[in-house]
């Protein structure tokens, strides 16, 4: 374990900065906290967690994949991807940390996304603990420890000190080309995470029961009557899958400038009317539909698929963030209370 | 006036006035409220809330319910009966099978505005008059209301319900604001820094459409942002011109529309102040066309949808005042 | 040789078929000259001009659009280009609020017998965009020429 103190974060930030691109917590000219290219001047925000999720970085909204240009009998393809330069993401919390083990196993898993591939290996994940938990954090109902987050390198933020371990080769690698951090305790950073699990203890939805999603009551659970109901007020915008660290839906998109297509990914909404429209039409028509696939998906198809693992990380943004205020725990106590 | 709600929802049901009820449903906490409909009375027992936290704008669920059989009842605080108005104004309700009860309205809290004050991990929010005493994980806080209000309220044009069957508490008046005051500031600026100012707003745009969806003036069956053959249909911004596009065209299609009932602001994740172009097209109608103020009333029509022969030309833009 | 001596900007002019189409056809017949710059896209009427068509021809390369309609009292379908006017000053107003150069969208009222107006017009509306340099704060990147 390493250690630097607070007020040396900058020198820290330079350090890693110089080696390779940093991205950090700040607050932008909005007050919300998002992940932006450390430079001098840049200070690591108060917020508990960012808007847009630490899988932006990974997996960014917009991606050119290809080009094409035709002329006369001949279409030429022209590869413009991004080479995606080595980069640290510090201040990861626990709930993005583990978002990228779900999106691991989609993006890596054959055919592999050779795009996501090369950012994961190019990216050095640094987590932090959390010590101001918010009440829309239900990490705990997944298993996850706000206050042990993972990552090639964990680090823990008292007033006065920050602490540093390298868990993976990556993050050891990092850790050796720092020369401002000093060594310290192993157990320097008990308190910390006593404090912060004291108050997860206390968090209204730390422990939200998430049985009863088994892969054997998938076809009750689809044809539950609550989802009537849970959808019927929602907007239709795509605000909780884009602020989702688990989302991974995309959709591929040609743009015509006349002279060549450019062939670019973009992330897609099962919220959206068009999304996974096909030549017969779309095949969930109204809301409800679109609704229930993205509930299911989270709460029973992806677990049934990865060993009862959710697809969701308990991060609390679609909590906070959708206009009508309807979100996953609301569905999940409403379908465990109807299926009774 | 929290209960006197509830309690009206209730006998509206019990008595037979009405089959089901468009309100705000309770959450997980005291402030994340859904707007909903009950069809019991036990489900209003249960689950209906009217709070502080109930600033979702229940207007443009009248489109669908109002095709429901039998009648329903609506809850609208003024700046919503605007919205309303406007829609009935469009024919896009079927206002016999509405039953409007009017709330009057002290204003609305804005959950960001008491996160951004630094309350961490709230609680609750209790309303002492003009304070709000805000309960955390991390110990108590008192804000001022007005700190806290959503930006439309801040800046409330109107507490008059302009349309209601039946009113709760006072029915109030249109009063003056500073709601063109940002506008005013932006006109001033250069056209370099105007630039600068939308580019660092938009630029933030997640295109995950909440503006357009929550907006009561936006009941469009199916958007051209959304229609594959418009040539404009784009699922995210993949150049900044997109973002640009989007948001021109979204404020141009609700102008002399819009009843500035501030919805697109509320919702957005990114927290762009979306209501600034609209209030663009308000105060320029206002400034060219005569005062107007979307869904006041029925008749008066539309600046857009109207004209007269002797109306300014276009190059007014060049050579009114400001820094070109 | 500076850059703007090299700049040749894409004009986009909307004409309405009645009028300014039809002047457009005067000014050749009387060969007034006016720059090959200005493409002119024929609708029906000066209030078919969707405020999307403008955006979208700036993002496809234009650096300058302008429409050009009946006067005011002459439409064609009576009315048509009171509502242009009045949709077009809010369309400009708003450009110039988001920061777009004022002078890059234009509205010119131009009759079938105006041949030498129309010639003026694009000629002076030319110089115009030429002097403002290459449309760049309403431009698509993915359609840029270099």
């Amino acid at each position: 374990m390493k250690k630097i103190a607070r007020s040396e974060l900058n020198a820290l930030f330079a350090a890693i900065a110089e080696q390779k691109q940093l991205f950090i917590p700040a607050d932008n000219t909005a007050g919300q906290a998002e992940f932006i290219l450390w430079k001098d001047g840049v200070a690591l925000t108060e917020k508990l967690n960012t808007t847009r999720s630490a899988k932006d970085l990974f997996f960014p909204q917009v991606e050119n994949l290809v080009n094409f240009k035709v002329s006369d009998k001949k279409m030429e393809i022209i590869e413009n991807r991004d080479p995606a330069a080595p980069f640290v993401v510090f201040g990861v919390r626990a709930c993005d940390c583990r978002s990228f083990d779900i999106l691991d196993s989609v993006f890596l898993s054959e055919p592999v996304d050779t795009f996501y591939k090369a950012r994961r290996e190019n990216g050095i994940i640094v987590t932090l603990g959390c010590t101001k938990p918010a009440e829309t954090c239900f990490c705990g109902a997944f298993g996850i420890d706000a206050a042990n987050p993972a990552g090639d390198v964990t680090c823990w933020l008292d007033g006065e000190t920050l602490y540093w371990k390298s868990n993976t080769d990556k993050g050891k690698a990092l850790t050796a080309a720092l020369s401002v951090l000093t060594d310290c305790d192993e157990n320097a950073v008990v308190a910390i995470q006593e404090n912060t699990r004291k108050i997860l203890e206390k968090l209204p939805l730390n422990n939200l029961d998430l049985s009863g999603f088994e892969s054997d009551k998938l076809m009750e659970l689809f044809n539950n009557p609550a989802w009537t109901e849970l959808s019927e007020s929602c907007l239709g915008c795509g605000t909780c899958t884009f602020v989702c660290p688990t989302c991974q839906c995309y959709d591929v998109q040609d743009f015509d400038n006349g002279r060549e297509v450019r062939r670019f990914r973009c992330w897609d909404s099962c919220m959206y009317s068009d999304f996974t429209m096909m030549a017969h039409g779309t095949n969930r028509p109204t809301q409800k539909e679109r609704f229930r696939q993205r509930f299911m998906h989270k709460l029973v198809y992806y677990p049934s698929n990865n060993n009862g693992v959710f697809g969701c990380v308990g991060c609390g943004r679609c909590l906070q963030k959708c206009p009508i205020h309807m979100n996953i725990v609301k569905v999940a106590k409403k379908l465990k209370e109807v299926a009774k | 006036m929290q209960q006197r709600v509830k309690e009206k929802a209730l006998e509206l049901l019990r008595n037979g006035t009405v089959d089901r009820v468009i309100g705000w449903k309770t959450g997980e906490f005291f402030y994340d409220l859904t707007p909903a409909v009950f069809e019991t009375a036990e489900e209003i027992e249960k689950d209906f809330v009217f709070s502080g936290f109930s600033g979702a704008n229940l207007s443009k669920y009248a489109i669908a319910q109002s095709r429901a059989a039998g009648k329903t009842a609506i809850f609208l605080k003024p700046c919503d009966s605007y919205s309303f108005q406007q829609l009935l104004k469009e024919h896009r309700i079927l206002r016999e099978n509405i039953y409007i009860v009017g709330i009057a309205c002290e204003g609305m809290l804005d959950m960001e505005k008491i996160r951004a004050a630094g309350c961490e991990g709230v609680v609750s929010v209790k309303e002492n008059g003009e304070e709000l005493i805000v309960e955390t994980l991390y110990g108590d806080r008192t804000l001022s209301r007005k700190d806290c209000l959503l930006e439309r309220c801040a800046v409330c044009k109107s507490k008059k319900v302009v349309i209601f069957d039946e009113m709760l508490g006072e029915q109030g008046d249109e009063q003056e604001t500073a709601r063109f005051d940002r506008v005013a500031e932006l006109e001033a600026m250069t056209p370099e820094e105007r630039f600068a100012f939308w580019r660092g707003e938009l630029s933030r745009c997640i295109r995950c459409n909440a503006c357009r969806n929550v907006c009561p003036a936006c009941s469009c069956e199916k958007c051209v942002f959304d229609n594959d053959k418009s040539g404009v249909r784009n699922k995210a911004a993949a150049d900044p011109f997109e973002e640009n596009l989007f948001h021109i065209i979204r404020a141009f299609h609700v102008a002399g529309r819009c009843t500035d009932c501030g919805e697109c602001s509320r919702v957005c994740p990114q927290n762009i102040p979306l209501h600034l172009l609209n209030r663009k097209f308000i105060k320029d109608i206002n400034e060219l066309y005569g005062t107007y103020q979307a869904g006041a009333d029925m008749e008066t029509k539309s600046p857009l949808t109207d004209f007269t022969t002797d109306d300014c030309e276009p190059s007014i833009v060049h050579e009114r005042g400001g820094v070109k | 040789m500076s850059v703007n001596e090299q700049f040749q900007p894409t004009i986009v002019a909307f004409c309405c078929n009645w009028c300014s189409y039809a002047g457009a056809d005067l000014s050749g017949t009387n060969r007034l000259q006016y720059p090959a710059n200005v493409k002119i896209i024929r609708i029906p009427c000066s209030c078919r001009l969707n405020p999307m068509f403008i955006l979208r021809a700036f993002q496809r390369g234009a650096d300058g659009v302008i429409l050009c309609g009946c006067h005011p009292g002459d439409c064609h379908y009576t009315t048509g280009n009171y509502y242009a006017r009045r949709r077009m000053t809010l369309l400009f107003s708003m450009l110039d609020f988001m920061g777009i150069e004022r002078g890059r969208t234009r509205v010119e009222w131009v009759s079938a017998a105006e041949g030498a107006k129309f010639a003026a017009t694009m000629n002076e509306f030319v110089e115009t965009i030429t002097k403002l340099g290459p449309n760049r704060r309403l431009e698509d990147l993915r359609c840029s020429k270099e």
